[in-house]
């Protein structure tokens, strides 16, 4: 059976970065108009203004199939892989009014090309590689099972594109946070069955850097171009500090554990309970905000915060379910 | 038109926080002609913090609250984004997977319930949406927002991860170019103000752990919303609400700018076009203040 495809074309206007740092003392923008083809991916436009408009135009570029990761670039904000990513779905997704910029426009070396040093130092600092002792000469091989392999959740296709990296409003404002590819790097290492190490997880655990710090915008599941789900690996990586023991007594551990400890008690959260929990004596900052609110009704005094029906449930449930321990 | 009835899911908040959500959602739901029958015996969704420590824990806890939606034979309403999410998530789970189904419910049968994954689970701000539809929001409208530039803020958890959420609503939308909490503006008759931080983060989750980041995020927010000529925000979500409403103080001071504008949960906006009052909609609650009714 044959099926016609039909081959259509657009006007699209293509507003570009351009900035050289041996050159330039401020970026500024090129308009490009192009009759794009419906086959057509965003690298090929990259392609177009490079070899039919401007051949100083600059960007990374290698595989051309989703592999090596070199071409992420941001199409009106959204990080893409411009080599994967087709220019119909784009123009669906924005129109036909598209801007094209670097990953960050704060780390441009020349137009779309970026210095991507401090993705790479957050990368090695999680230990990107298996950490085992080695018999170097086995009696047996070294078994992975499947259901072992499974575990890994899709972990190791990161491709080190940085289209997470980049697109993750943490790493934008706090620059020890390691960010979503390196935490996926660091979960694809201690959830393998193989693997020793001890430093790992005590790293990412880390507050500033670490997985405490992942605001949970979903913005790097978003943009992945392999559908890895790094925030999926940064909630494991959470789980497995408890797992572990690593888990150290401050404000972020308290305030996932004390959730549990909110609904034991009372089904609902008491909203005012866990954040006295969370932060011990040092709720005392919150004090005018809390009174502010509280002249506007916003703060549930102790004795009025709800409790949900069949708190007998509840309890049983929280008893007998708990999987976790800190 | 046969009468609209829901489960309702408050979540936490709308309880403590946000009275003001909980009053608002009832009076526009009235206004409707929507039946919300609440889930007194809901627990928590873990706020995805839960999820953290103990995810089968939440699991469970979620299921339990989605079975008693089953149990009225409705679809379960919430009115929070990251109640929506991880309620969502955990249908999503269990629905794909039998086997964690089946280790759930092997819970949920000690306190004789069962999760069987009949009930959709929706937000408030789609069902208006979906099963009530702008036009007759439109045509509803008594007192329309005209002399108002509002600014949309989503939120991230009705909005992503995509995926979920386009097998959540019948009427998806892109996380990239949302479209409801737009075009409900603009039913209400008020204009919507685009600007690029309306589908951003507010910081929320990480306010006690990482404080100026969530500063930060505020505040780009509420100066996103200011810089794009806005009189007031609208938030489907609580937690972004709180987050706009008590935090300016930090966010200004976090980003070197003073930035306050009134931040109203999507129904005290709907509330507005329908015709109820001020006082129906908790108007006075708010830090950021509600000086245009």
């Amino acid at each position: 059976m044959s099926t016609e495809h039909k081959i259509t074309t657009q006007q699209v206007n293509f507003k570009v970065f351009r900035f050289n740092a041996d050159e330039d003392y401020l970026p500024y923008y090129e308009d490009y108009s192009m009759e794009v083809t419906s086959e057509e991916v965003v690298l090929d436009i990259l392609n177009r203004i490079k070899w039919d408009h401007d051949g100083s135009f600059s960007y990374r570029r290698s595989c051309r199939h989703g592999i090596c990761g070199a071409c992420a670039i941001k199409v009106n904000g959204r990080s893409t892989l411009a080599c994967k990513e087709s220019m119909n779905d784009m123009v669906d997704l924005f129109g036909s009014e598209l801007t094209i910029e670097p990953l960050s426009i704060k780390r441009v070396v020349k137009d779309m090309i970026i210095d991507k040093g401090d993705f790479w130092e957050k990368h090695e600092a999680v230990q990107p590689y298996l950490v085992a002792d080695i018999d170097e000469n086995p009696e047996t091989e070294n078994l992975v099972s499947p259901e072992d392999a499974d575990a890994l959740d899709d972990a190791d296709l990161c491709i080190q594109c940085g289209a997470c990296h980049y697109a993750c409003p943490a790493v934008a404002i706090n620059e020890e946070f390691f960010g979503p590819a390196a935490f996926a790097a660091a979960y694809r290492f201690s959830a393998d069955v193989r693997d020793n190490s001890e430093e790992r997880l005590k790293t990412v655990n880390e507050m500033g850097q670490g997985v405490w710090d992942c605001v949970k915008c979903f913005e790097c599941a978003e943009v992945c171009p392999k559908e890895i789900n790094p925030i999926g690996k940064i909630t494991k990586l959470h789980q497995m500090a408890f797992q572990e023991g690593i888990a150290e007594n401050n404000v972020a551990v308290r305030h996932a554990v004390g959730f549990k400890k909110s609904i034991e008690k009372r089904g609902v959260l008491d909203e005012g309970g866990l954040v006295l929990y969370s932060e011990g004596p040092s709720i005392v900052k919150h004090i005018p905000v809390a009174l502010r609110m509280f002249t506007k009704g916003k703060i549930a005094m102790p004795w009025a915060i709800p409790t949900s029906d069949n708190m007998d449930e509840i309890k049983k449930l929280v008893e007998s379910s708990s999987t976790a321990k800190f | 038109m046969k009468k609209l009835k829901y489960a309702l899911f408050t979540g936490c908040t709308a309880k403590q926080s946000t009275p003001e959500q909980m009053m608002s959602t009832m009076a526009v739901a009235e206004k409707l002609g929507i039946e919300l029958i609440e889930l007194t015996e809901a627990s928590c969704c873990g706020a995805s913090h839960l999820q953290d420590y103990d995810d089968f824990l939440s699991l469970v806890l979620n299921a339990r609250n989605i079975a008693y939606a089953e149990k009225h034979g409705l679809t379960m309403v919430t009115i929070c984004n990251t109640c929506q999410l991880n309620t969502a998530m955990t249908k999503h789970r269990l629905d794909n997977n039998a086997e964690l189904k089946a280790k759930v419910n092997e819970k949920l049968a000690e306190v004789g319930l069962e999760y069987k994954g009949t009930s959709d689970v929706t937000h408030f701000l789609y069902a208006i949406i979906d099963d009530i539809g702008l036009d007759k929001i439109k045509e509803m409208v008594v007192t329309p927002l005209s002399q108002f530039n509002i600014a949309p803020f989503y939120g991230c958890h009705n909005i992503r991860p995509s995926e979920l959420q386009n097998e959540t609503h019948k009427s998806p939308e892109s996380a990239y170019r949302p479209t409801s909490l737009d075009d409900l503006i603009i039913a209400c008759g008020g204009k919507n103000v685009d600007y690029e931080e309306k589908n951003k983060c507010c910081g929320f989750h990480v306010e006690l752990q990482a404080p100026h980041t969530a500063a930060v995020l505020t505040g780009n927010a509420i100066a996103g919303a200011m810089d794009g000529n806005a009189d007031w925000m609208v938030t489907p979500c609580p937690l972004c609400h709180l987050k706009l409403d008590t935090q300016t103080a930090h966010a200004s001071e976090a980003i070197g700018r003073e930035v306050e504008l009134p931040v109203l949960h999507m129904q005290q906006m709907v509330g507005l076009a329908l015709g109820c009052s001020p006082a129906e909609l908790g108007l006075n609650h708010h830090l950021a203040k509600v000086n245009f009714v």
